[in-house]
């Protein structure tokens, strides 16, 4: 748990965050912002990624939020721990959330895998690259299983994905580049390959 | 009213019920883990599943559902059977198999539930889980692979002891019950979590393999470590005192019991006064009754009545008292107090030393002014009754602070900590008269100092301009920290008209001083040629200054009536033999009395509580706190002007350790250590 890795001592929002803090403390009604814990972990997530280049949550960072929203620390603790989407832990620089569930995996989700641990050296899930690069998360359905399988990096869909674009992907963003995010098969959104098939004629409502 | 018809049985239920609770007033019961009356709903455990006709055709967890006009509930059918027996097989997949070895064998939930109302076998084949025990401080035992995550514990935190620091994190097979961040608990009702956990999983510290429930003697009795007068049930085997438990009583504790009165009884062992010891060439030797009584006789012998005085301590049953009082008479002293620690109460009417409004009335007020307290340490159980009041106002019932700032577990706007404020509010006196019941409270802190009789005064006074005493509502409260307190201004433990108080018998102001159970006094404050007789269960302070050492019991080993805070008298009972000479303190007084030639008139307790009701009809009226409203508005004597400006100071330095016997365990003294400086944690 929390006490096995080492924590930094102190964390405070810097501009950028008050500024998205100041927005998501706006939309709830007076005596109700611990509405705000998940946007606002979001919030600290991002601004750690910021500023050491790991999106993670720091336990200083669930007590600020504590603080800022007026609840008890362990209410933070308890949000931040169920999701999976808030790393209690530092993660890499890119995270590799790979989707196993059924659809993914009938369409090939453990060529993805193997192929993420063959670029980066990991072994089992949650680990980190040793050069830093990467963290392999298993995660269950992302909810795009019409373009199955999925490889989530950060907050980007990879879509339709094999071994031979994984790896390409994964080269990419070594060399700094951020290819473009969505069907690596060159779909349009979830169309079926090679072009819509449906809605070619203008609607009746025009 | 709703009808609802459980297993044919119709019954009217409240509005607002839920189907476990209708199903308990037709007698039918069910089974639960999370379900808990005095807690919020979770609905989580599913063990209390039962069948609604016209319902969703599934079993319904029937704590978390509400009941409605003609509703027909079967709790033993054929698919309630399967549910219960299916609840309980997934919820033993995960716990272990070691009642030989756990604490909550023979008093478990689980364990009976099991026998109850599961299967005799296991489908599961694959490996538990198990889980890292936390630490939660000096009290609580953790081995959480035995939690099956009703979350009790985390509601009782979060809502009835207002520290929210427990809690479920991670989820699904991951999901842990702790505080993540590993610390002691900072409650002082730490202990009930022991008490609410329905499995093993929390369990007593100090009572680790101890002994088991079927092995002890259970004997009902009034804790008497502060003044609320909880009821506690005394469990003992052989001469020993292993645990202590609370006993329901709505009006007063509900069924909850602060740490130290739960957890100073290893004091009861250690430090102990079990024979006679008699001063003699400045050192105590060890001495038989007769030869004690003998020295006592011959030291008194000849000393005017003007020159005898006696001092009552803070955890004294009222028979002893009387039987004290009623001795010091025969002797001709005047020279009696019962307030070791010079608070000015005023006994000239009973309403002005009690907690009148009543621990349950708290639930009635909607503003309270608290006054140089810390209810938190002073009285925990009246603090969870005030936050219970807070939360049912959904937090907005206004509290105000005069004294030092402490962390309560409510929000509490401090005005400042000088008496002054007491005759200038300010804006806040608006919202005080705004309240249609509000309350002050008024802690030892503000009485136990030199303008202490004004101070009680000028708090009237608040009470009466702010309209807190009406026709049917009394808000003027005295908080008490000593058990023995209110019984003793009830019977009269008080400088008569030529007495003299406390302060005028120390520095040499008497002769020979008795002392009955009373430690709080310095010793060097007692002359230095006073004889003084200490008439106790603990070698404490009173006993390091004694001429004579008389070994008297503990609240444990008497039977004894005791007055609380707010007045209620309420009897304890024997539950284990005082150690070794030692005897119950009003047989001692009486056999003295016998010794001197100046026999007291009861043989028996019947006929020593006879007197005491002649004395003061309350002591008639068991466990009976009748709240009443005023008549008399006039206010104590005292100048509400003659406030001084110091600040308050509180009675109460270490929680734990406040008390002879609190202060003889290790258990306590290892929470001094652990829990000093307390951590301020927000209210939730």
């Amino acid at each position: 748990m929390a006490e096995e890795i080492e924590q930094p001592v102190h964390f405070a929002f810097d501009a950028e965050s008050e500024a998205e803090i100041a927005t998501h403390l706006a939309k709830y009604p007076p005596g109700r912002q611990a509405s705000a814990v998940i946007p606002l972990l979001y919030v600290v997530q991002a601004q750690m990624k910021r500023s050491t280049g790991s999106a993670w949550v720091p336990r200083v960072a669930m007590d600020a939020v504590a603080a800022r929203l007026g609840m008890p620390p362990i209410r933070v603790y308890e949000v931040a721990t169920f999701y999976l989407m808030f790393n209690t832990r530092p993660i890499g620089k890119f995270h590799l959330q790979v989707c196993t569930t059924t659809p993914c995996w009938l369409r090939g989700s453990d060529e993805v895998t193997a192929a993420c641990r063959k670029a980066t050296g990991i072994k089992a899930w949650g680990e980190t690259s040793a050069d830093g690069m990467f963290t392999m998360t298993e995660v269950e359905c992302v909810g795009a299983c019409v373009n199955a399988p999925i490889l989530q990096v950060d907050d980007d869909f990879y879509e339709d994905m094999d071994a031979a674009r994984t790896e390409a992907l994964l080269a990419a963003l070594r060399r700094g580049e951020r290819p473009p995010a969505g069907s690596m098969a060159g779909r349009q959104g979830s169309a079926p390959e090679g072009g819509p098939t449906t809605l070619l004629e203008p609607t009746v409502a025009e | 009213m709703p009808k609802v018809t459980v297993d044919g049985i119709t019954v009217e239920v409240p509005a607002g019920s839920n189907v476990l609770q209708a199903c308990e007033l037709a007698g039918k019961e069910i089974p639960r883990f999370c379900y808990h009356e005095r807690l919020s709903v979770a609905g989580n455990c599913r063990m209390c599943l039962v069948e609604i006709e016209k319902a969703p055709p599934k079993p319904i967890s029937s704590c978390s559902y509400p009941v409605a006009d003609g509703m027909v509930v079967h709790t033993d059918s054929p698919m309630v059977r399967a549910a219960r027996r299916g609840v309980m097989e997934f919820l033993l997949i995960n716990h272990p198999l070691d009642c030989p070895i756990c604490d909550q064998g023979g008093e478990c939930d689980l364990q009976d539930q099991a026998v109850g109302y599961g299967m005799d076998h296991t489908r599961y084949g694959e490996n538990k889980r198990a889980v890292k025990d936390k630490y939660l401080g000096p009290l609580v035992k953790t081995v959480m692979t035995r939690c099956i995550h009703c979350t009790r514990c985390i509601r009782f935190a979060a809502e009835v002891a207002g520290t929210p620091e427990l809690g479920a994190t991670a989820r699904g097979e991951s999901m842990e019950v702790g505080t993540y961040i590993e610390h002691a608990l900072t409650s002082e009702l730490s202990g009930n979590l022991i008490d609410i956990c329905p499995v093993g999983a929390l369990t007593s510290k100090p009572y680790a393999f101890v002994a088991r429930p079927w092995e002890l003697r259970k004997t009902d009795s009034i804790d008497v470590l502060d003044a609320t007068g909880a009821n506690i049930r005394i469990d003992a085997r052989g001469p020993e005192v292993l645990r202590i438990l609370p006993r329901v009583n709505d009006d007063v504790n509900e069924e909850w019991l602060g740490d130290k009165s739960r957890f100073a009884i290893d004091g009861l062992r250690r430090k102990r006064l079990d024979s006679c010891w008699v001063r003699r060439d400045g050192k105590l030797h060890r001495a038989s009754w007769a030869e004690a009584f003998d020295a006592i006789a011959a030291r008194i012998d000849g000393v005017h009545g003007d020159r005898i005085g006696a001092v009552a301590g803070d955890l004294c049953d009222a028979e002893s008292m009387l039987a004290l009082r009623d001795l010091m008479a025969t002797l001709g002293s005047q020279n009696l107090d019962c307030r070791q620690d010079g608070a000015a109460l005023d006994a000239s009417r009973r309403d002005f030393y009690l907690f009148n409004t009543t621990i349950a009335g708290i639930e009635e007020a909607d503003a309270i002014l608290l006054v140089g307290t810390n209810p938190r340490h002073e009285a925990p159980l009246i603090n969870a009754r005030i936050r219970k009041r807070w939360l049912a106002t959904g937090a907005h019932m206004p509290i105000l602070g005069i004294g030092p700032e402490v962390p309560l577990t409510y929000d509490v706007r401090w005005l400042g900590n000088t008496p002054r404020l007491l005759n200038d509010l300010g804006d806040a006196a608006g919202l005080l008269r705004d309240a249609k019941r509000p309350m002050l409270v008024l802690g030892q802190g503000a009485l136990r100092r030199p303008d202490g009789a004004a101070i009680l005064a000028a708090a009237w006074r608040v009470a009466t301009d702010h309209g807190m005493l009406t026709g049917d509502w009394h808000g003027f409260n005295v908080l008490h920290t000593a058990a023995a307190r209110v019984g003793g201004m009830d019977l009269g433990f008080l400088p008569g008209p030529r007495g003299k108080p406390l302060a005028g018998m120390l520095d040499g102001g008497v002769e020979v001083l008795w002392l009955l159970g009373a430690d709080e006094i310095a010793p060097e404050r007692i002359g230095r040629n006073t004889f003084v007789i200490y008439q106790g269960h603990h070698g404490d302070r009173g006993a390091s200054r004694a001429d004579v050492i008389l070994p008297g019991a503990a609240y444990t080993e008497k039977n004894g009536t005791y007055v609380n805070t707010e007045g209620r008298v309420q009897r304890g009972f024997f539950a284990t033999y005082p150690p070794g000479q030692a005897r119950e303190d009003w047989k001692i007084l009486r056999a003295f009395s016998d010794r001197i030639g100046r026999r007291l008139p009861y043989d028996t307790i019947e006929a020593l509580r006879a007197r005491l009701e002649q004395i003061n009809p309350v002591f008639a009226r068991l466990d009976a706190s009748p709240r009443f409203g005023i008549s008399d508005p006039a206010g104590p004597a005292g100048d509400p002007a003659a406030v001084g400006d110091a600040a308050f100071a509180l009675p109460i330095e270490s929680y734990y350790q406040t008390d002879p016997i609190s202060r003889a365990s290790p258990t306590m003294a290892e929470c001094t250590t652990t829990y000093r400086p307390v951590a301020a944690v927000a209210a939730e």
